[in-house]
């Protein structure tokens, strides 16, 4: 099936029409030094039968882990008939339909999804979806930056996921807008609240405050929402929507809860994929819905009174605001939505709230684990959602490596990101693992984290 | 449309009173309201902004467009119309009692060289032809 319908007589009586002799015509008044001299670094196309082999060859190149790495991106189980349904000709795309209303059927579900996410944190509205967790801290920057109109300074804890803090750097640093980033205790692994006191009156438009944070601990949400509140400042709450089934949501933190929430989606009936698709959301008290970016569905009646879908507020949006649009945001992961919201549907409140459960218990079973072996004790004292950080005796690059030889991918060496901390690992365990698993990993944790390992085996790399 | 004579206009459809105080209050115009069709929200500067005459500084959004309010002069806000929130509506009902915002004025010569009533007249006469 040829990718682009038009056969070249289509073109050439296209071109006709308008009075073109070449495509390249059409773009004449594009000065050539601007012009792209085209992707040199791209090799020529190659047939079907031959790209079919390429990737049947590097596929068998994938292995099948026994995974313990979250850090934003997680492993659940994910019921099968989420994708059936989602894969359906009906919902099949990744974009909001551009005759919107003509689609009741997407509106109807974004709606939906919309309604879910508002339930989940305790928020009036949210949009139909972003791009992922990290933009849409960006955007959540942005948009506390626009209501709160005076200050142009964010504080931003370092226990937010160090990712998120370098794609909201590149996304807002060209808007004159200050990231302050905020320590956190090194003990007990997040950020404590009196040692706020130093940025109190000094004028800046949001706190952000993540929930599980980074390390996967509990930040003291209510006396920091508080404290925000008091020091003029709005509230922007990172959460994990799959731990809001059993903790406080952001709506109803302390002081009449977080201004604005938002987090990753891919939990939630999203596959891990090579970092993606996935998709971020965003909600916010109603007050500040003119400063939401992206798309937002509404409820409303046609004129025969019945029940209609339709794109609501959107003079916010480019197509109407051009450069003055509240984001450039106007598409959105709707497929990865629709998977989420099959998911949601499915498992509902009662089933998440299992799932986040049965995480929260698999990940202190482990630590305690763990913990109990010589060479390797927990870095922080803060309670935890379903990660947590141990601090190794041996360079945590050479206990991963060992373990990945044994088909495990054993988390992620904070090293880089933290070298405060020593030789630290992130370990995250969800619904999807058992008793055996936890038998496997620590029976091979115990076999490398006490001592320094000098050629560390590597995993055995298939023949092509 | 009406256009009142004892305001002042600027091209961009705003009007602005003159108070006794040394302040001016300032709207947009019974045209500009007709233009926009039903207002359903109203963004305003933050009281303390200084402004430079032509900075954009408030919004107000119809069922069709959201269209930007400048600063007809230089000068620094000192009150908002916090009615409004509520009640955008009201600019659409009465344009000239529904002011969006006051100003203390830095240069007095720039209200004086605003537009007068017929010469706004003028302006919106040539728009909606």
């Amino acid at each position: 099936m040829p990718f682009i319908p038009h056969t070249e007589d289509d073109v050439r009586a296209m071109l006709a029409a308008i009075g073109a002799n070449t495509i390249d015509d059409l773009f004449d008044e594009i000065p050539a030094s601007l012009r792209s001299a085209g992707l040199t670094q791209v090799p020529p196309g190659v047939g079907e039968m031959e790209i079919t082999r390429v990737m049947h060859e590097r596929a068998q190149r994938d292995r099948h882990w026994l995974s313990f790495l979250g850090a934003g991106a997680y492993e659940h189980h994910i019921p099968a008939a989420v994708w059936q349904i989602a894969t359906r000709g009906e919902f099949y795309s990744a974009y909001t339909p551009y005759q919107a209303e003509a689609s009741q059927g997407t509106l109807q579900l974004l709606y939906e999804y919309q309604t879910m996410m508002t339930s989940l944190t305790a928020l009036d509205v949210t949009n139909a979806s972003l791009y992922d967790g990290a933009s849409a801290l960006a955007e959540a920057v942005l948009m506390a930056v626009r209501v709160h109109k005076t200050s142009k300074r964010v504080l931003m804890p370092a226990t937010v996921h160090p990712v998120y803090r370098q794609v909201v750097h590149t996304l807002v640093e060209d808007q004159d807008i200050e990231i302050v980033d905020v320590p956190y205790c090194t003990d007990c692994g997040h950020v404590i609240p009196s040692a706020l006191r130093k940025y109190a009156g000094g004028d800046y438009a949001a706190l952000v405050v993540p929930q599980p944070n980074f390390f996967g601990v509990l930040e003291p949400v209510d006396e920091l929402t508080a404290w925000a509140k008091e020091n003029n400042m709005l509230t922007i709450a990172v959460v994990n929507p799959v731990s809001l089934a059993i903790l406080r949501p952001p709506g109803e933190w302390g002081a009449g809860g977080a201004d604005i929430a938002l987090g990753e989606g891919q939990p939630l009936g999203v596959p891990l994929a090579s970092g993606g698709p996935y998709f971020g959301f965003i909600a916010c008290r109603q007050k500040y819905v003119r400063q939401m970016p992206g798309r937002i569905v509404g409820r409303t009646l046609d004129l025969e009174g019945k029940v209609g879908y339709t794109l609501t507020l959107q003079a916010r949006e480019q197509h109407i605001r051009r450069s003055k649009a509240t984001s450039n945001i106007c598409t959105n992961q709707g497929l990865a939505v629709t998977a989420a919201t099959i998911y949601l549907a499915l498992v509902g409140p009662t089933g998440l709230a299992r799932v986040a459960q049965a995480s929260h218990a698999n990940a202190n079973t482990l630590a305690q684990q763990l913990t109990a072996l010589p060479g390797v004790k927990r870095a922080f004292s803060g309670a935890v959602f379903h990660e947590f950080v141990v601090e190794l005796d041996a360079p945590v690059g050479d206990v991963l490596q060992a373990l990945e030889a044994q088909g495990i991918l054993g988390g992620l060496d904070l090293t880089d990101h933290y070298p405060e901390l020593g030789n630290a690992l992130l370990v995250c365990v969800t619904e999807t693992k058992r008793r055996q698993d936890f038998d496997r990993y620590v029976d091979n944790m115990r076999r490398f984290a006490g001592r320094r390992l000098h050629s560390a085996p590597r995993a055995l790399t298939p023949s092509t | 449309m009406t256009t009142p004579a004892d305001l002042k206009y600027t091209a961009s459809h705003e009007w602005v009173k003159q108070d006794a105080d040394g302040t001016v209050t300032v709207g947009i115009t019974d045209h500009a309201q007709e233009l926009l069709g039903d207002l359903v929200f109203v963004e305003t500067p933050a009281v303390g902004r200084k402004l430079k005459q032509g900075e954009e500084c408030a919004v107000v959004e119809s069922v069709k467009a959201a269209a930007d309010v400048y600063a007809p002069v230089s000068g620094v806000v000192t009150a908002v119309n916090t009615e409004l929130t509520d009640a955008p509506e009201k600019i659409n009902q009465d344009s000239y009692s529904a002011w969006l915002f006051k100003l203390k004025i830095d240069t007095p010569a720039e209200v004086a060289a605003l537009l007068d009533a017929s010469a706004y007249q003028a302006v919106a006469d040539a728009d909606s032809h």
